[in-house]
């Protein structure tokens, strides 16, 4: 059955494919999630009327931000060419992709941190200070636990996108699902291995929502 | 481990100030306290407030939130601040832990200048400071029992301590079995009990009360002061409390300064505000909670029908309430007296009623009858007549 519908795929490539998938989605979501966390709570922290309410500071994180999430992400491979050849001495594989899916994404979750945690209840906040917490503790005790529904679903909506970019960044030689649906679906016209690949995308997608669900309602004790 | 020498007052500071870094001892402390308490041989000023000012800038131009405040709060008291919003009390308490620095003055708490002190001496004379707030401002990723430990983890108590001291609080706020509860699954009043059980954890010397009840009705309300009223009594704790609402200050204060336009206005014992209010925003303070609003209706619905006599007001304070005034009246004098509306409140120094009558007669009987009230321990007013 399932050779018939795809007569031209080969499923060894196909996992081999999915592996570097899941590969270079789950390096970049972990590193886009430390990057984006700093990047998001310096966001928070400098804005106006905070904790370390500095404007110079806001402005230029979030000009950098601005930036970067706004150069399309085709692009800013190319753009990149460069920096990854200085940092890994190639531009091929799955570990070549990576800044570029990390630099991608990084700023787009650094906004969705810093919307989270200006949703964290200001009462809550000054509350913390006048026990005497360090803004450390602050951190770590207040702001990171009592945002952490909306910084998770915020990772998931982030991971969703980074599989996307993967498929786009294996364009350019990446490997992953991407190459493969590009290079033997279609430039070789085989529309079923095109459409495998896309399955295959799909399920890891519908897998990481079904995750970001879970834990997003689990920690979520309003 | 605490030598007798602790009980003279010099060994009282040297204790509160060792509490934070000696957290095994802090029982021992409240005892000392109670004992200090009982023997009403320290009575010295918790909280000193000098000339303080706060002025912030506006795009309109500055505008002073508070304006020359000057307030002494001895050890031990109960005193509220009441003004209606935008008076500039909230920014007074705040400034008492210094989450709101002034412009200009000194504030003295327990003899940290709170107002000048920054980075860790500011934090640590915050763990000795406890605050509660209008909207509870728990975590809601905590249960109970850990949201009471996050003050003793900021101090850097150990694990089995806190945990030992938390389920204590539960006990003295009367939250038994809740500690594992989140707080989406308790009511207002079980809330602002677990504000207090944290706001106790470190022991501290002062409790800010933030409008503490202003979100609560008036069932909880009454419930939360009768727990702030035993808190002030068992561990001697010195509780400054903002609020609008008259009937906090009547019920649990015993001093109470008003405050308008950020300058207080009035400041005095709460029985004596009571009675002899000055300031207009006082007088319409206090006629919130001595004065039934259909009073006014009442005295206008008899004024026209017994269109003879007066319409009197008497005011009793302390002892005074206790007198048998109208038997006396009535026995003295060949007139004829109707109870219009009367009411008396308990405040924590004595009792305070007002009672409105009709007095009917002949003239100098009614004037004779008002010269001997007003030599009794009772305030006469005439309404009409």
């Amino acid at each position: 059955m399932i050779e018939n519908l795809f007569p031209n795929v080969d499923w060894e490539k196909m996992w081999e494919a999915t592996l570097e998938t899941l590969y270079m989605t789950g390096m970049s979501v972990l590193i886009t999630f430390v990057l984006g966390m700093i990047l998001g709570i310096l966001l928070f922290l400098t804005s106006k009327e905070n904790l370390w309410d500095n404007k110079l500071t806001y402005t230029i994180t979030s000009a950098v931000v601005n930036v970067f999430r706004s150069i399309p992400f085709i692009i800013l491979i190319v753009l990149l060419i460069p920096f990854t050849k200085f940092l890994l001495d190639t531009i091929r594989g799955a570990n070549a992709a990576l800044p570029a899916l990390i630099i991608g994404a990084a700023p787009f979750y650094a906004r969705m941190v810093e919307i989270a945690l200006r949703e964290v209840n200001k009462g809550v906040i000054e509350a913390a200070k006048a026990m005497g917490a360090k803004t450390s503790t602050i951190i770590w005790k207040v702001l990171i636990p009592e945002s952490m529904p909306a910084l998770i679903s915020g990772i998931t909506v982030t991971a969703i996108a980074l599989v996307g970019y993967t498929a786009m960044a294996g364009v350019i030689g990446a490997g992953g699902l991407g190459n493969l649906a590009y290079l033997d679906g279609f430039q070789r016209s085989r529309e079923d291995v095109t459409i495998a690949a896309t399955i295959m995308i799909l399920l890891i997608v519908f897998a990481i929502q079904i995750l970001g669900d879970f834990f997003t309602n689990k920690l979520d004790k309003r | 481990m605490i030598m007798p020498f602790c009980l003279s007052q010099e060994g009282i500071f040297y204790c509160f100030r060792k509490r934070s870094t000696k957290h095994q001892i802090s029982t021992t402390i409240i005892l000392i306290k109670q004992v200090v308490l009982l023997r009403k041989k320290v009575e010295y000023n918790m909280i000193t407030i000098s000339d303080v000012k706060k002025i912030y800038q506006s795009k309109s131009g500055p505008i002073s939130a508070v304006d020359g405040v000057n307030i002494e709060i001895a050890q031990g008291e109960i005193f509220g601040v009441i003004g209606y919003s935008g008076a500039g009390k909230s920014t007074l308490i705040r400034m008492l832990n210094g989450l709101e620095v002034p412009t200009d003055g000194i504030v003295d708490v327990n003899g940290q200048i709170v107002s000048q002190v920054k980075g860790k001496k500011l934090r640590e004379a915050r763990q000795s400071i406890g605050m509660i707030f209008q909207h509870f401002n728990l975590l809601w990723s905590r249960t109970v029992l850990e949201n009471i430990q996050f003050p003793l983890e900021i101090a850097g108590v150990s694990k089995k301590e806190r945990v030992q001291r938390a389920n204590e609080l539960m006990k003295l706020v009367g939250l038994e079995g809740r500690g594992d509860a989140y707080p989406s699954q308790l009511s207002g009043g079980q809330k602002q009990r677990v504000g207090i059980a944290r706001s106790l954890a470190n022991n501290p010397d002062v409790l800010l009360c933030d409008e503490a009840t202003s979100a609560l009705d008036p069932q909880t309300t009454d419930s939360i002061l009768d727990l702030l009223v035993d808190i002030n009594k068992r561990l001697g704790l010195t509780i400054v409390l903002i609020t609008h609402e008259m009937h906090v200050i009547q019920k649990i204060c015993h001093r109470v300064a008003v405050m308008e336009q950020g300058k207080v206005v009035e400041l005095g014992d709460v029985l004596e505000v009571f009675r002899n209010p000055q300031e207009q925003v006082t007088k319409r303070f206090v006629r919130e909670v001595s004065q039934v609003k259909e009073t006014d209706q009442t005295i206008d619905h008899l004024l026209t029908q017994y269109p003879n006599g007066k319409v009197l007001k008497f005011t009793f304070v302390g002892e005074s309430t206790e007198q048998p005034l109208i038997t006396a009246l009535i026995r003295k004098f060949d007139l004829d007296v109707n109870i219009l509306q009367g009411q008396i409140s308990q405040t924590q120094k004595g009792a305070y009623g007002t009672l409105f009558v009709h007095l009917d007669g002949e003239e100098q009987t009614i004037i004779d009858a008002l010269a001997f009230a007003q030599t009794q321990l009772v305030q006469v007013e005439v309404l009409r007549g």
